[in-house]
């Protein structure tokens, strides 16, 4: 077996790696959360309560995976599994390291706006299914935030695209090679994080589930492992985003040659992550219309001005 | 325009340096099984019953602290021995009611129920929660060394008669200042 794009080494290896990677992210989390605000966190479960994820996991299978009698079954069952499903199949197009991915698609940008779009239905669906106002009224929010934010998601990544001249992302990855693309495309770096989590929707633009407002918001009536998917596909949606930022704006597996791409990699992605949760530490949840209306009148107009100056200055260069 | 960017965007970067900076605060947590907090000596904790200087039970059975006790969780029965000192039968306190007000304490006119910076009372059985008088008494005088009720009161009990306690004068003999 070799390292190379699509072997099943790859494959096998992406796929337990990630999926390991968003369940400690759990701890992770709750142990940056804690320390940023004077407390220890999780700290019994095995060494530093790096085992705490098993005991939660533990926990998570043993609790009653209930059903609501009022609730669409094929819906309220099927809604967990989309969103773990398309963002494992964003990573598909994820380019690691050099050798390391599933595939090499020429539309891979394309591939993972569409699939990030898709987690969207679940939301809905668990939202609609539950037949619970709460988990309605999650849902309706979700689906409005996720619609409006999709729209300059794609256009703050057309700036790189215009400047790489691809839609491939591991030639994205290689046309950095001489200079980041945070640099020349800092605006776009910025709208894109934005607009990354609002899409993972993680703090604070959790709107969808805000606890303090609706209950938990779509997944009020989720419960054992359902509930748990949901959970861990918001953390494989969180190391999905920061790997895309990775790949987009801060040149994916490039890195001085004294470790290799992999660790550059990783390293890279664990910052952005890190920042996620600081973010959760720091910032309040802004209320709903505000998050609305700021998407479409401040961030829409800048990511297109962006666009249009990225393209004009590309064209005076020729 | 200039205030609205300072009140977003560099504020937002303010904040998240200040809660970023936190890292290298020494958390606040007492890891309480392996380091014990310190308990101050007036901690309301688990409750005791007090034995005077000579080793006597103080509880005279006044049933003041049952009255006192906001959640009614004090049983007691009053019984008295052949030298005529009261005591209680049976002394019950429901710990699994108990809020640990210390009002039983403030009530008791002989300093025989109090409390103790003790709090680790945990039970898997609620009914353990229950604890009577042989779980209750200690052997000491808890927190006032020197008090004992009957040599300060004014009841005849075996051993010492009327006008025998602390700055008790003799009774004056009524009849005798008869003319
Ligand atoms: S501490 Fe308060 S609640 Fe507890 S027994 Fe005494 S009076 Fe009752
Ligand atoms: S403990 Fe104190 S208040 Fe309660 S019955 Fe005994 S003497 Fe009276």
């Amino acid at each position: 077996m070799t390292w190379e794009v699509g072997s099943p080494l790859s494959i096998i290896s992406i796929l337990a790696v990630v999926i390991v990677v968003a369940a400690m992210l759990i701890w992770v989390e709750r142990r940056l959360l804690s320390f940023w605000q004077e407390r220890l966190g999780p700290n019994r479960v095995g060494y530093f309560g790096l085992l705490q994820v098993v005991a939660d996991m533990i926990k998570i299978f043993y609790k009653e995976d209930w059903i609501p009698p009022f609730a669409d079954k094929f819906g309220f069952v099927l809604a967990p599994a989309i969103i773990m499903m398309v963002i494992l199949l964003s990573f598909a197009v994820v380019p690691f390291a050099p050798g390391v991915g599933v595939i090499d698609s020429n539309i891979g940008v394309l591939f993972m706006l569409a699939m990030a779009s898709l987690g969207a239905y679940s939301v809905m669906l668990g939202g609609l299914s539950s037949n619970n106002k709460y988990a309605l009224l999650g849902a309706l929010r979700a689906t409005a935030q996720m619609v409006s934010y999709e729209v300059f998601m794609g256009i703050s990544l057309l700036g790189v695209v215009a400047l790489s001249g691809s839609f491939n992302l591991r030639e994205i990855v290689l046309a950095q090679q001489d200079g980041w693309y945070v640099i020349p495309q800092f605006v776009g770096f910025v709208i894109f994080l934005i607009a990354g989590i609002a899409e993972s929707h993680r703090l604070p633009f959790d709107i969808p589930e805000a606890e303090q407002e609706i209950c938990a918001g779509y997944h009020t009536e989720y419960s054992g492992m359902k509930f748990g998917m949901f959970f861990v596909g918001e953390y494989l949606g969180l190391v999905l985003i920061s790997s895309l930022i990775t790949v987009l704006f801060f040149g994916g597996w490039l890195g001085p040659a004294f470790l290799p791409p992999i660790i550059w990699f990783s390293i890279k992605v664990f910052c952005f992550i890190g920042f996620f949760i600081l973010l959760r530490a720091a910032v309040p949840r802004p209320r709903y219309d505000q998050l609305m209306s700021y998407g479409w009148l401040v961030l829409l107009p800048i990511s297109l001005i962006n666009l249009l100056v990225t393209a004009a200055i590309i064209l005076s260069m020729q | 325009m200039f205030t609205l960017f300072k009140d977003t965007l560099v504020s937002q970067v303010v904040t998240l340096w200040k809660v970023f900076a936190k890292i290298l605060v020494k958390a606040d947590t007492v890891q309480y099984p392996e380091e014990q907090p310190y308990m101050f000596p007036r901690w309301r904790g688990r409750i005791i019953l007090s034995r005077d200087p000579d080793g006597e039970e103080r509880c005279v059975a006044c049933n003041l602290c049952a009255v006192a006790c906001p959640v009614d969780c004090i049983a007691l029965q009053k019984t008295e021995d052949e030298e005529g000192r009261w005591y209680p039968e049976f002394f019950r306190i429901n710990f699994s009611r108990c809020i640990m007000c210390g009002f039983c304490e403030e009530a008791c006119p002989t300093n025989a129920i109090q409390l103790t910076p003790d709090f680790e009372m945990a039970e898997y059985v609620r009914q353990d929660m229950v604890w009577e008088k042989e779980d209750l008494l200690i052997s000491g005088t808890g927190k006032y060394h020197d008090y004992s009720f009957y040599n300060v009161c004014g009841k005849k009990i075996g051993g010492k008669d009327k006008g025998e306690a602390q700055n008790e004068a003799v009774p004056v003999n009524v009849r005798s200042l008869l003319p």
